[in-house]
């Protein structure tokens, strides 16, 4: 089937998620969807696939005109979508879970259903046994029975949102080759990544959205300059950079792993100096969120150790963490920081370390007044967190930090904020920074990376590769974002 | 920062939904949640045959008509006001205490025990006052129990409060028919009563102890201050709004639930206490001893939106209707029970209209 999206506009509140997005996918196509985290591949997918209604557009499907009102409209005309993380029931079995969503019929009949699945599933080579419970599954055989569920419902347009994050490299080539045979069927391939090489490995041509827009659309195969350029931007600037400095350590990591249900880091070490500002790089869920946290004592690492000021801080509950000088602002200001419903006074409160009994709202009020002022927050002290806009609120969090705090962990410190607000929060953090905070950030933005860091540290799939930022430039380190220089491995 | 603003972060589609709120129709909605829960009613005591209107006037009889009812509907008044009182705190750090009747049940039990134990060797003022720390005690333990489970055994607290109320019940009615049985009989209807110098005293022809009123009244002004005027209650609310966000901020998410549960374990101890020693109880322990004054309580708090200050009317309303309509039975061959599916309907109508509203204001969204 052919599938084309016109003009498709996508607002979710104030945020214009697909701002005039485009594409044709030929049937028989491997077709890429590249683009950074937040650049709207996920909505345009949801879009095609009826998860989503957009706003404006049209969607037509072998030239004819369609609406999908919901997923299972979807899949009756032929298209069904991959999640990232599987929408299926791990408590059911593996042959329930392919009966789910089956067209509607009263009974079931489970002896033919059985049949199909084994067939469909030996035609790829997928292990699959009907009885088996899905949560014993890996997230590849999920996929795999995902994919043999779609195919049995009749679905010719199949999308497959950032499938290979999750998987190991034997069942990625398994995956690959499902797809280009697929292809070879006739079907239509929608492959959303922002892997550059997995990209250029696979696809056929190649669709590049970033901010909501499309940058670009390349034949494949293309260099990966080329593909660079579309994905991040025009600029490829040789960086000034800055002079690291040399002070004592006060974080160092020795040999640490950290894992969670998708991702496994091994081996990672590092010392953080005073005053250093280490940003670490990558595409979301690479696995610098999981050093972030373990560093921050949120997340217990499975080996090696965390020295914090040279005490070992493993197995340490995260309240001494935030004693020996820690915090750790997440990126969702409202969730893992503020606490909407409580006015600046309470927050100001709220932070005392040393609380006496009672709450001493004079002093209270007094504190908030000063730091309203030194930190330029634009909001008064009985307003609500939530009041308050993105930058504001960020400024707000800043100002509640510690004076005596010594590490500062950030999740996008400036997501979301407008250039003025980003100018100003930079301000606070390298003020902080020269007297004496080591500063460690998560960013997907090149610029804040090359721009504010001593260092950088680049994941990917678990893997990390130290740039230093005065020997770099956005090229080599978008590049690595994307793979590059990691070499080969099997992740799993 | 040209390159990663496209994210449609949570906290931008919030302040949408809040631009979008305002006071007026926050109210207007609060409002009409009383005349859909009288219709509500109406159409149910039609569907019962009864005269609505004679339904409620005799609701309003029974619960004013005299001041021997007015003082009868204050004796159901402390006990949900102090059981209103304790989950006042555990509301603000947003747990449901549902062990709260347990917790009654338990206070009741521990004075029972002591009163028994000291009646005849102490004067009656201080078993009385030794009988309220026991209470106290004992529901704080239960309380606690709850707590316990949820922070160390990962029990939801909704599911291990309801064990722990099936458990304080079951222990008095091992208690009434086994220990502490009536000499001679053993009867579910109780221990054996304790004599009236063991009761607490009341007005002259005004059947309600001014005690009782007072330490209801006192548990809440002092809840409100401790939520309005302690780092405690401070903590609790923030606990209570976002946990995430004060675990991140150092508030010892941990200490301050089991503290919560603790002390409204102890107000509902204390309304145990009350129970079985206040002017209009039975004066002794049966079982069923929590008259559901707990189950009430979680209702008015979650009318009152978790203000102090409006629980106290709001009890108050609540204890009349419960009072009141035992004149339906008596007079009209209608269930009591009524009362209790007018006070459901109030609190289902609330919920009903804040339900509505804010899928209202999402549908405005999208």
């Amino acid at each position: 089937m052919k599938v084309e999206l016109k003009d498709i506009h996508k607002y979710f509140g104030p945020v214009h998620a697909n701002d005039g997005v485009s594409l044709c996918a030929d049937a028989g196509s491997l077709h890429g969807i590249l683009g950074e985290n937040g650049a709207g591949k996920s909505t345009l997918m949801k879009v095609l696939s009826g998860f989503v209604s957009p706003d404006k557009g049209e969607i037509s499907i072998d030239g004819m005109a369609v609406r999908l009102a919901s997923p299972t409209q979807a899949v009756a005309i032929g298209i069904g979508m991959l999640h990232q993380d599987p929408l299926d029931f791990p408590s059911l079995s593996v042959l329930d879970n392919f009966l789910l969503g089956s067209p509607r019929s009263y009974m079931l009949d489970r002896p033919r259903s059985r049949q199909h699945l084994i067939e469909l599933a030996s035609q790829f080579n997928f292990e699959l046994d009907p009885d088996a419970s899905v949560s014993d599954l890996s997230i590849g055989e999920r996929q795999q029975l995902e994919i043999v569920r779609l195919l049995w419902l009749g679905v010719r347009v199949l999308i497959l949102d950032e499938p290979t994050t999750a998987i190991s490299a034997q069942q990625k080539e398994k995956l690959f080759a499902t797809l280009r045979r697929l292809a070879q069927q006739g079907k239509t391939i929608l492959f959303v990544s922002h892997k550059l090489e997995e990209v250029k490995e696979l696809c056929t041509k190649v669709t590049v959205l970033a901010h909501g827009k499309v940058t670009g659309e390349v034949v494949m195969p293309c260099p990966t300059e080329r593909l660079v350029e579309i994905m991040f931007g025009q600029a490829i600037v040789i960086n000034k950079g800055s002079v690291m400095p040399l002070e004592e350590v006060v974080l160092k990591l020795d040999d640490i792993i950290v894992s969670d249900w998708r991702l496994e880091m091994k081996n990672l070490s590092l010392e953080v100096r005073t005053g250093e500002v280490i940003g670490l790089a990558g595409l979301e869920g690479s696995g610098q969120l999981l050093v972030l946290k373990a560093c921050a004592g949120l997340l217990r690492p499975k080996a090696g150790r965390i020295l914090i000021n040279g005490i070992d801080m493993i197995d340490r509950p995260y309240c001494q963490f935030l004693e020996s000088g820690v915090t750790y602002m997440a990126s969702g200001r409202l969730e893992e920081g503020l606490i909407a419903g409580m006015t600046l006074t309470e927050h100001a409160a709220l932070v005392e370390r040393r609380p006496s009994f009672l709450v001493d709202w004079t002093l209270a009020s007094e504190k908030v007044n000063q730091l309203i002022h030194e930190f330029n927050i634009k909001g008064q002290p009985e307003n609500f967190v939530e009041e308050l806009s993105g930058g504001n609120q960020q400024r707000m969090l800043l100002a509640l930090l510690h004076p005596q705090s010594r590490i500062l962990f950030m999740e996008h410190p400036t997501r979301g904020l407008d250039l003025e607000s980003t100018e100003s929060i930079w301000a606070i953090l390298l003020n902080r920074a020269r007297r004496g905070t080591a500063i460690i950030f998560v960013s997907s933005d090149l610029d804040e990376l090359l721009d504010r860091c001593h260092r950088i540290l680049v994941f990917f799939s678990g893997h990390v590769r130290l740039l230093e930022t005065v020997k770099t430039n956005a090229l080599e380190l978008g590049e690595a974002i994307g793979g590059r220089g990691f070499g080969s491995f099997n992740s799993q | 920062m040209p390159w990663n603003w496209a994210k449609p972060s949570e906290e931008e589609v919030l302040d949408h939904l809040i631009a979008n709120n305002n006071k007026a129709t926050e109210l207007f909605l609060r409002l009409s949640a009383i005349p859909v829960a009288f219709v509500l009613s109406i159409i149910i005591l039609l569907m019962m045959g009864a005269s609505p209107l004679d339904a409620f006037s005799l609701i309003f009889s029974g619960a004013f008509g005299s001041s021997g009812r007015l003082a009868y509907v204050m004796t159901a008044w402390v006990p949900v006001l102090l059981c209103s009182a304790g989950l006042l705190v555990t509301f603000a750090s947003g747990f449901w205490n549902i062990g709260i009747e347990g917790q009654v049940v338990m206070g009741a039990v521990f004075a029972t025990g002591l009163m028994q134990a000291f009646q005849h060797s102490l004067h009656p003022v201080a078993v009385l006052i030794l009988a309220a720390v026991a209470g106290l005690l004992g529901g704080a333990l239960w309380g606690m129990l709850a707590g316990v489970l949820r922070l160390y055994g990962n029990v939801n607290e909704i599911f291990g409060g309801l064990g722990l109320n099936f458990i304080a019940g079951s222990l008095t009615v091992y208690l009434v028919l086994g220990p502490w049985k009536r000499p001679g009989i053993a009867s579910t209807s109780g221990t054996e009563p304790f004599p009236s110098s063991l009761w607490l005293p009341a007005f002259e022809g005004f059947q309600i102890s001014p005690i009782e009123i007072l330490l209801g009244l006192i548990a809440i002004l002092i809840i409100a201050w401790i939520l309005r005027g302690t780092h405690f209650g401070l903590g609790l609310k923030a606990i209570g709004k976002n946990q995430r966000s004060a675990f991140l901020m150092g508030v010892p998410i941990g200490r301050r639930m089991l503290m919560a549960f603790t002390l409204c374990g102890a107000l509902a101890g204390l309304a145990g206490w009350v129970l079985v020693v206040g002017t209009s109880a039975r004066h002794n322990l049966f079982p069923l001893i929590s008259s559901g004054y707990g189950f009430l309580a979680i209702l008015v708090v979650l009318l009152s939106h978790l203000s102090a200050f409006w629980s106290v009317p709001i009890s108050f309303f609540f204890a009349a209707i419960t009072m009141g309509s035992l004149q339906l039975a008596l007079e009209r061959q209608l269930d009591s029970s009524l009362g209790g599916v007018i006070q459901g309907m109030l609190v289902l109508s609330i919920l009903i209209t804040q339900g509505l509203k804010s899928r209202w204001l999402r549908r405005g969204e999208s």
